[in-house]
Parts: structure tokens; sequence; C-alpha cells
């Protein structure tokens, strides 16, 4: 890891980790909770998981200099509602999602619109991990070594029209492979957009590892977003297709409830939703809270973008 | 009547209430003992089966069973009138106070395993997120139900004014349900079911209903 300045999104480990000794405990915490999972859930553990091949990538400085949460629960606590709503639903049945071969459909204001196979759009020679916090809407957080490409290398592959202000993503909805679309919990198929500045941000990452390995299916494979400034929801899965657009998206969150979840959900914690406080939050294998930070601590990347907008209203 | 029925009915009163007390009693507290067996075990740094966020899972573990005990309570009564049997009142009040017990947990693991008595950060809470204030609601109805549950309440009441005000159940049947549906994202399946639970038995507790079930 390199760490040439000291930015807020680098804190040194020892100013988020001075509390070395529950670091340690919430390892052992975690272990623990891994046990008794497999313990209760062995038929689970049944199924043929695919077997995730080892992938190669760069460190880059992106790091909050905290330890990545252990991989358990990085994969075995999700939300991915096309593969139900609970939180272990997604480990069990993601089995059924086929990730290979893949491809994504491009189309809108670009300049070269076609169905690609995920290699012609993402270097695979060229990965980078990256350590990112990850906050949930729901008030608990992780820290995630994913491995992927700057989403700015895939739109420039793709050519960005003038009149493009948005870029719009969705999921994979196929019945066959996903039993939580039986269901209308959300309006399938997944649907998340970012404004084009914040597309091209060097933060905004598409995601292919984890772990040193190839993504697992319940994480969201093949390919999928992370933007660490923003809430969890907005890190869309296995995507399918990518949009330019001059209009912006409504997002299926947005469309589910337009006044819990806007549009930008940027992490903030002054700003409430309505049904959780966003002040605090729980860090998987914590007993207690910590605060949230502004834009979960990418403020010096990010808060640019936003100068001038009412953050309470743009939420 | 089916055969289960009149199995249950040649039970004799004084059997339930010598064997069929203490075993509900047991069952209705196996998922107490649970819990508690599990936090121990991960304040100890044990495998035990809370998961990832433990906190969640116990919230979410309280608040289910209260709502079931509550439901099976509020089964209860209509059972009596199907079977044409007042047995099943027997276990009316204990079912009522073990969903009153249900809750008192349900209510402690918020407070205390997650919010670890941050008493401002709770009252914002209860304030502001309103399916926590429906739940509140549910919560301070209960209380004088559990606590005019006993015969000497009864007939301090008169068994009319006691059963008037024990009628807050459905208000708080209906609350639940509420508090439920809210805390829930986007449109789930599993609120709706216990929902439909809920509805099913007043539809029951109405003569005409019954008397159409009766017929068929
Ligand atoms: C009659 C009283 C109550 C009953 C029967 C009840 C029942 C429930 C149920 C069934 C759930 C959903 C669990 C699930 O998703 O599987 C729930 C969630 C919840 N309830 Fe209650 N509740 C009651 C009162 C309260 C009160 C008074 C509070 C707070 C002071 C409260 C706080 C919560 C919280 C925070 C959750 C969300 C759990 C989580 O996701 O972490 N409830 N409750």
């Amino acid at each position: 890891m390199l760490i040439k300045r000291k930015e807020k999104w680098q804190e040194s480990e020892n100013s988020v980790t001075g509390e070395n000794a529950y670091l340690n405990r919430r390892n052992i915490l975690l272990g623990a909770a891994a046990a008794g999972a497999a313990t209760i859930i062995p038929s689970v553990l049944a199924q043929p998981q695919r077997k995730l091949n080892a992938l190669s990538a760069r460190k880059t400085d992106y790091s909050p200099g905290e330890s990545p949460s252990p991989e358990e629960a990085i994969t075995q606590y999700n939300n991915y509602y096309e593969f139900g709503t609970g939180k272990s639903d997604p480990a069990q049945n993601a089995w059924r999602l086929q990730p290979k071969p893949w491809s994504i459909q491009v189309d809108g204001l670009v300049d070269k619109p076609a169905t690609y196979g995920i290699e012609d759009l993402i270097d695979f020679n060229a990965l980078e991990e990256r350590i990112y916090r990850h906050r949930c809407v729901e008030a608990w957080s992780m820290v995630m070594p994913w491995i992927g490409v700057p989403l700015s290398s895939v739109l420039k592959k793709i050519g960005v029209q003038s009149g493009a202000k948005y870029v719009r993503f969705e999921t994979l909805a196929d019945k066959e492979q996903m039993p939580g679309l039986r269901w209308p919990v959300l309006d399938w198929p997944y649907t998340e957009a970012l404004r084009m500045d914040e597309a091209m941000n060097d933060l905004s990452f598409l995601v292919v590892g984890l772990y040193g390995k190839e993504l697992p299916n319940q994480n969201g494979a093949p390919v999928r977003l992370a933007v660490p400034w923003k809430y969890g929801f907005k890190h869309v899965k296995s995507i399918v297709r990518i949009s330019l657009t001059e209009e912006q998206p409504v997002t299926t969150w947005q469309a589910s409830a337009p006044r819990e979840y806007g549009f930008y959900s940027n992490v903030n914690p002054e700003v409430s939703h309505p049904r959780w406080s966003q002040a605090r939050e729980r860090r998987i294998g914590e007993f207690g809270r910590r605060p949230t930070e502004m834009f979960n601590g990418y403020g010096e990347l990010v808060a640019d973008m936003y100068a001038g907008m009412d953050l309470a209203r743009n939420f | 009547m089916p055969e289960g029925m009149n199995t249950v009915t040649s039970i004799t009163t004084n059997q339930l209430r010598r064997y069929g007390k203490p075993i509900v009693f047991l069952a209705l507290l196996v998922p107490a003992i649970w819990l508690t067996w599990n936090w121990w075990l991960a304040f100890q740094y044990q495998p035990n089966g809370l998961g990832f966020n433990p906190q969640e899972t116990s919230n979410r573990f309280t608040g289910d069973w209260a709502m079931r005990i509550l439901l099976m309570s509020l089964a209860l009564s209509p059972l009596a009138k199907l079977i044409k049997s007042p047995k099943p009142i027997l276990f009316r009040r204990m079912v009522g106070l073990f969903a009153f017990f249900y809750v008192c947990l349900h209510i402690t693991s918020y407070v205390w395993l997650d919010m670890l008595f941050d008493w401002v950060e709770l009252w914002a809470d209860v304030m502001k997120r309103l399916y926590i204030t429906v739940g509140f609601a549910a919560f301070l109805l209960f209380i004088p139900l559990a606590v005019t549950s006993t015969k000497g309440w009864i007939k301090r009441l008169s068994a009319r004014r006691w059963q008037t005000l024990h009628r807050s159940v459905y208000v708080i049947g209906v609350l639940v349900i509420v508090h439920f549906i809210m805390m829930r994202k986007g449109f789930q399946a599993e609120p709706l079911i216990y929902a439909g639970i809920l509805a099913t038995l007043y539809l029951l507790r109405v003569k005409r209903v019954r008397a159409l079930l009766g017929r068929a």
C-alpha cells in the first residue's frame, strides 16, 4: 500500500484502529458468528458454489487504513433482493446465477452502442485493488477489498457523447436465475444511475473481484458498481445494461419510496432516512455504533461536485 | 366435528391445568432461552447463531416472537367458539402475558443491545421514526392489559368493563402489523402473511362468519 500523502480517506492505521484490541475481538466475534451460521445451515452450504479464480491486481493507495471486514461477513450478509430479502438469502440462492459468459448492452448517447462481452469493456490486465468503506442505508458498514477498474475507463471506451448527462445501470432480471423476482418487492429490473461528473470521478469503480478472487455471485458477479461515498444500494450489481441519457433517470428505490430514497443518496449523517437515523453506524463485528462521516469520509474527493447544492433537499 | 377435536375436548380441564399449562409454558420459553444462550455465547466470543449483525437478529427475533405469540393469544377465543369448548380459554392469560414478555425482550434488545442505553438517540428515534412510534404506541396500550390480567383486577373492574378494556388488543394487533409492514423495505410478502392471519382471526370473531363456516 503506497501512502504518499495522508488524506481523509486514507486515515492512518492507528487513528482508526487505535482500537486494535477490539479489532481482534471483532474478528473473533465474526469467526464465531460464521462458525455458528455454519452449524445451523449446513444444508445450504451443500449447494455447489462456483469456483472463483484468482485475479491479479495492483494495489492502489485507496485504503481507509482499516482492515477489510472478514470474507465470510462480506459474502454471507448481503442485500440482493433478486435472491431474497433475508440477509442470508443471497448466499443461499445466488448459485443459480450464470456469470459466464456475460454481455452488457450499451446504448443511449454513446459513440459505440452495442452489446459487448464483459472482456471488451473491462481490461482484465489493468485491475486495481482498492479498499473502500461501504455504508449501507440500514446503518451498518463494512470495509471491502474490491478489485476492478475505474468506471471512467469504460465510459471512455464506449465514447460519451456531448449531450449525455447521466449514466444509467440495470441489473439482470431473469426469473430462472433469480428466485426473488417471483415477488414484486421492487420494480425489476433494478435500476441505478449517476450524474456524469460522479461517474467520471476517480472513486467510481467497476468491481469484478473481491479478496483477490473473482466476485462471488451474491456480491453481484460478474460486475458491479462501487461508489463509496454513497449508500450501498447505489452499488448496482450484476450489470447487464449501461445507458447514457440526457434526462435524470428514475432509480428503483426512488420509484419505490421517493420520500426515503433520493437520486444522490450520498452518505450524510445529518440527513436522516425517514425510518433510520443516519448519524451513526454499526461496523459489522462491533458491539457499539460509531459516528458516520459526511460522504462516508470521502469528502475531499467528492464534496466539490455538490458545491452550492442543498444536500438536505437533494438527498 | 373432526376426530382430532374430539380428542382435544376429551382431555379434562384438570389434566389441562396440571400438564397442559406447564408444557405450553416451557414451549413458549424456548425462544427466549435460545436467545439468551446465544447472546451469552456471543459475549464470550464463542460460535453462536446470531449471525453477522447480532443486534439486528435479536431485534427481529424478539419482534417476530412477540407478534406470533400475540397472534396465538388472539386465536384462542375464536378456537374455543369453533370447537365449542371453553378449554382454549384456559391458556389465554398465559399466552397473552408471554406476548407481553416477548415485547419486553424486544424493547430490551433494542434499548440495551442495539442502542446501548443512549437515551437521547433513543428518544429521537421514537419520535422521528414513525414505525418505532407505532411500536411504542402498541407497547403503551399493552401495559394496562398485562397489569389487569389477574382475577383480582377482573373483579375490581367488573367483568364487563374488563372486557371492554381488553378489546384494545384488537388495536394493538393492528398497530403491530403496521409497525412490521413499515419497517421492512420495499413490498415484502412476510408482513402481509401476518396481516392476513390477523384479519382472519378478526373475521372469525364475527358471528356471521362463524355461522357460515359452521354450515360449510
Ligand atoms: C407490541 C409491541 C411490539 C411488537 C409486537 C413488535 C414487533 C415487531 C416485529 C414483528 C418486527 C419485525 C421483525 C422482522 O423484521 O422480522 C419489529 C421490528 C422492530 N421493532 Fe418492534 N414491536 C413492538 C414494539 C416495539 C417498540 C416499543 C420498539 C422500540 C422502542 C420497537 C422497535 C423495533 C425495531 C427497532 C425493529 C427493527 C428491528 C431491526 O431491523 O433491527 N418495537 N417489531
